[in-house]
C-alpha cells in the first residue's frame, strides 16, 4: 500500500503525539495510582472521581476545558506564555497534553490494579530485612508493577491513536503539527475524492489498533508467568 | 532482656502487654487463635506501632512512647519469618538470600552464606525459583534470608502453622539446630504447643487480652492456672538429655539427664535431646514390676501430692531431675501415696517428645 506524504505525516506525528502522550502522562499515572492504592486522605473519592472523569465526559469538553485553562487567554496558559514562552494550543506539545489526560484514567487503573494486587506483606518483609521507603519501591514494588505499568502504557498508548475529539477541539486541524490519523480520516472525507485516502487512513489506524492490543496481551501474559499466576 | 510493657490494640481487640523474657535462647508466645500473638510480633517488629508502652531489646529501646521513639522495622535489626514465608517471586532462591545480606547496614558479619546454606540445607534450592518451592522450603528459605540480615534476633510467627504434618515435621529440625547452633536469641509466636515444647526455653502465655504468664518451659508445665490455656496434656516435665548411646536392635537410644537415665525411642539423629514427659504417660508403682513391656522403671521418691478433681499429681524427684504422674484418687489409696515415700515410675519408650502415636512415625 503506497502512502502519500500527507498520510506518513500523519502516521508519523499519531506516533509521536501517542509517545509522548505516554512519557508525559506515565509518572503522573505511577504517582496517582499509588497515591489512590496506598493512602487514605481526606477528598480520597472526590480525587478519584476527577482522575476518571475523562472517561465519562465527552472528548470535545474535556479538549474545551483544556482550551479555557491552556490556551492564550487561560489562567495557567497565560502564565505559562508570560513566564517559559511556552504555548501548547495549536502544537504537538498540545495534541500530546490532550490525548495524555483522555487515557489517563486507563493508565492509572492499569497501575494500580497492579499495585493491589502486590502482596503489602512482602514490602513489609522487605521492610524487616533492612530495606528503606525509596529502596523497597524500587526493589520491590516497581518490579512487581512493571509489568502492570507497561501493559497500561500500551493501552495508552493505542488509545492516544484514536482520540479526535479533545485534539480537535483543543489544538485544531493543522498538518504536521496536529493532524493525527483521527483528524486526517476526517478532513479526507470532508474532502472531494478523498475516499481512497480516508480507507487507507483507516486501514492503518486499524492495523496499529490490533498491534497495541496483540502487544497488550502479550505483555500481561509475560506478567502472569513472572508472578507464576 | 526483653521488656516489654504497652497496649496493642487490633479492631476492637485489645492486648496489654507486660512481660519481660530471657534475650537468649527460645522465647515462645504461646496462646490461642486471635489472643493476640500476631499483633505482639509485629509489634515487636516495628510494623504496628503500640497505643502507648515501651519495648526494649537488651539496652536498645525500640519503642518508647513517652519519648517518642520508635525505631523503624528496618532499623531494629530482628529478622523475621511470618507464617506465609512471603519470599520474592521475582527474586531468585538466591536473590532473596542476598536480600537482607546486602542490607545489613554495617552490623558485623557474623552468620556467614555458607554456614546458613549447611544450616538449612539449601544447596539444592539455590538454583530454584521461588514458585517451584513447597512450604516446607519455601519457610527454610524465609530462614536463611531472615538469617543473612544479621540479625540481633529472630521473630518467627507461627512458621509451621501453614504446612501439613509432614512438611512440619522436616522444618523442625531445622528450628532445633538454629535453637542449639546459633547464638541468636529467638521469639516463637505459636498456638501449637506441641511446637513449644520442642524449642522453648521460656514461654510468655497470652489469653483474655494479656499475659496470664511469662516463666521458664517446665514451670509452664507445672503450673496449675495455667491448665486450661495450655491444655491437659502439657501437664508433665520437660528433660533436657544427651544420647550416650544407641541400640540399633530395638531402636532405642539411652538418653541421660542429670540422674536419670531413659530409654526413647523415635529421637532423630541429634544427641542433644529435649523430652516432654507427659503426667499423663507416667505409671506409679510401689513394687519394682517384672515381666513387663515398660522399658523405663525409674526409682523415684514423692515429693509433694497435688490433687484435684479428678485426679491427682505427684511430683516425683530424684537428685535434680523432676517427673509428674498423674493417678487416680482409688489408686493414690490403694498404694498409700505420701510425700517421701520411695516408688516406681514407669515410662514407655515410645513416648517421646510428647508426640502422640497417631502422627505417624519418623
Amino acid at each position: 500500500m503506497i502512502l502519500t506524504d500527507a498520510e506518513w505525516q500523519a502516521l508519523s506525528l499519531s506516533l509521536e503525539v501517542a509517545a509522548l502522550s505516554v512519557l508525559l502522562g506515565l509518572p503522573f499515572a505511577i504517582a496517582t495510582a499509588w497515591l489512590l492504592a496506598r493512602r487514605r486522605f481526606f477528598g480520597r473519592s472526590a480525587f478519584d472521581a476527577l482522575v476518571h472523569l475523562p472517561l465519562v465526559l465527552p472528548p470535545v469538553v474535556v479538549g474545551y476545558l483544556l482550551l479555557v485553562l491552556l490556551g492564550s487567554g487561560g489562567t495557567i496558559g497565560g502564565w505559562l506564555r508570560q513566564q517559559f514562552d511556552v504555548q501548547l494550543i495549536f502544537t504537538t506539545g498540545g495534541a500530546a497534553l490532550a490525548t495524555a489526560v483522555m487515557s489517563f484514567p486507563l493508565v492509572v487503573r492499569a497501575i494500580r490494579l497492579s499495585l493491589e494486587s502486590v502482596d503489602p506483606g512482602l514490602e513489609e518483609a522487605a521492610r524487616t530485612l533492612g530495606a528503606g521507603p525509596w529502596d523497597r519501591f524500587a526493589t520491590i514494588t516497581l518490579p512487581l508493577v512493571l509489568p502492570g505499568i507497561l501493559a497500561g502504557a500500551v493501552v495508552a498508548f493505542s488509545a492516544s491513536l484514536g482520540e479526535f475529539g479533545a485534539v480537535i477541539t483543543f489544538v485544531s486541524n493543522i498538518p504536521g503539527e496536529t493532524r493525527t490519523l483521527p483528524l486526517a480520516l476526517y478532513t479526507a472525507l470532508q474532502t472531494p475524492g478523498g475516499d481512497a485516502a480516508a480507507a487507507r487512513l483507516a486501514a492503518i489506524s486499524i492495523t496499529l489498533g490490533f498491534l497495541g492490543l496483540i502487544t497488550a496481551e502479550v505483555l500481561s501474559r509475560a506478567v502472569r508467568t513472572r508472578l507464576g499466576r | 532482656m526483653l521488656d516489654v510493657n504497652c497496649s496493642l490494640q487490633r479492631g476492637s481487640f485489645e492486648l496489654d502487654a507486660v512481660f519481660t523474657a530471657p534475650a537468649r535462647g527460645v522465647t515462645a508466645v504461646f496462646g490461642r487463635s486471635g489472643s493476640g500473638k500476631s499483633t505482639l510480633m509485629s509489634a515487636l517488629a516495628g510494623l504496628v506501632t503500640p497505643r502507648r508502652g515501651s519495648i526494649r531489646w537488651d539496652e536498645s529501646v525500640l519503642y518508647d512512647a513517652a519519648n517518642h521513639v520508635n525505631v523503624s522495622p528496618e532499623r531494629r535489626a530482628l529478622g523475621c519469618v511470618f507464617q506465609d514465608a512471603r519470599l520474592f517471586p521475582h527474586l531468585s532462591v538466591l536473590g532473596n538470600l542476598r536480600y537482607g545480606f546486602s542490607r545489613a547496614r554495617g552490623r558485623p558479619q557474623r552468620i556467614s552464606f555458607a554456614s546458613v546454606i549447611e544450616l538449612l540445607t539449601l544447596e539444592s534450592l539455590v538454583e530454584r525459583r521461588v514458585l517451584q518451592l513447597s512450604g516446607g522450603e519455601k519457610q527454610r528459605v524465609a530462614l536463611g534470608r531472615a538469617l543473612l540480615s544479621q540479625p540481633r534476633g529472630l521473630l518467627l510467627d507461627e512458621p509451621l502453622a501453614s504446612l501439613d504434618a509432614a512438611r512440619k515435621d522436616e522444618v523442625l529440625p531445622y528450628l532445633e539446630r538454629l535453637r542449639h547452633e546459633l547464638g541468636i536469641p529467638i521469639v516463637y509466636v505459636s498456638h501449637s504447643f506441641d511446637e513449644v515444647v520442642r524449642l522453648a526455653d521460656h514461654v510468655v502465655v497470652l489469653g483474655d487480652g494479656k499475659v496470664v504468664a511469662s516463666a521458664s518451659l517446665p514451670e509452664v508445665c507445672i503450673d496449675p492456672a495455667l491448665r486450661s490455656i495450655v491444655g491437659e496434656r502439657v501437664v508433665g516435665s520437660v528433660i533436657e538429655g544427651q544420647v550416650v548411646r544407641r541400640d540399633a536392635g530395638d531402636g532405642l537410644a539411652t538418653v541421660r539427664s542429670g540422674a536419670l537415665e531413659l530409654r526413647v525411642a523415635r529421637t532423630g539423629a541429634s544427641d542433644r535431646i529435649r523430652l516432654h514427659i507427659a503426667a499423663d504417660d507416667v505409671t506409679l508403682a510401689r513394687e519394682r514390676p517384672r515381666a513387663i513391656s515398660t522399658r523405663n522403671v525409674l526409682e523415684m521418691q514423692v515429693v509433694r501430692v497435688e490433687p484435684s478433681a479428678d485426679s491427682l499429681l505427684v511430683h516425683l524427684a530424684r537428685g535434680e531431675s523432676n517427673l509428674l504422674a498423674r493417678i487416680t484418687h482409688s489408686a493414690a489409696r490403694e498404694l498409700d501415696v505420701q510425700p517421701g515415700i520411695e516408688c516406681f515410675a514407669l515410662l514407655k519408650a515410645v513416648a517421646a517428645y510428647g508426640r502422640r502415636p497417631d502422627r505417624g512415625a519418623e
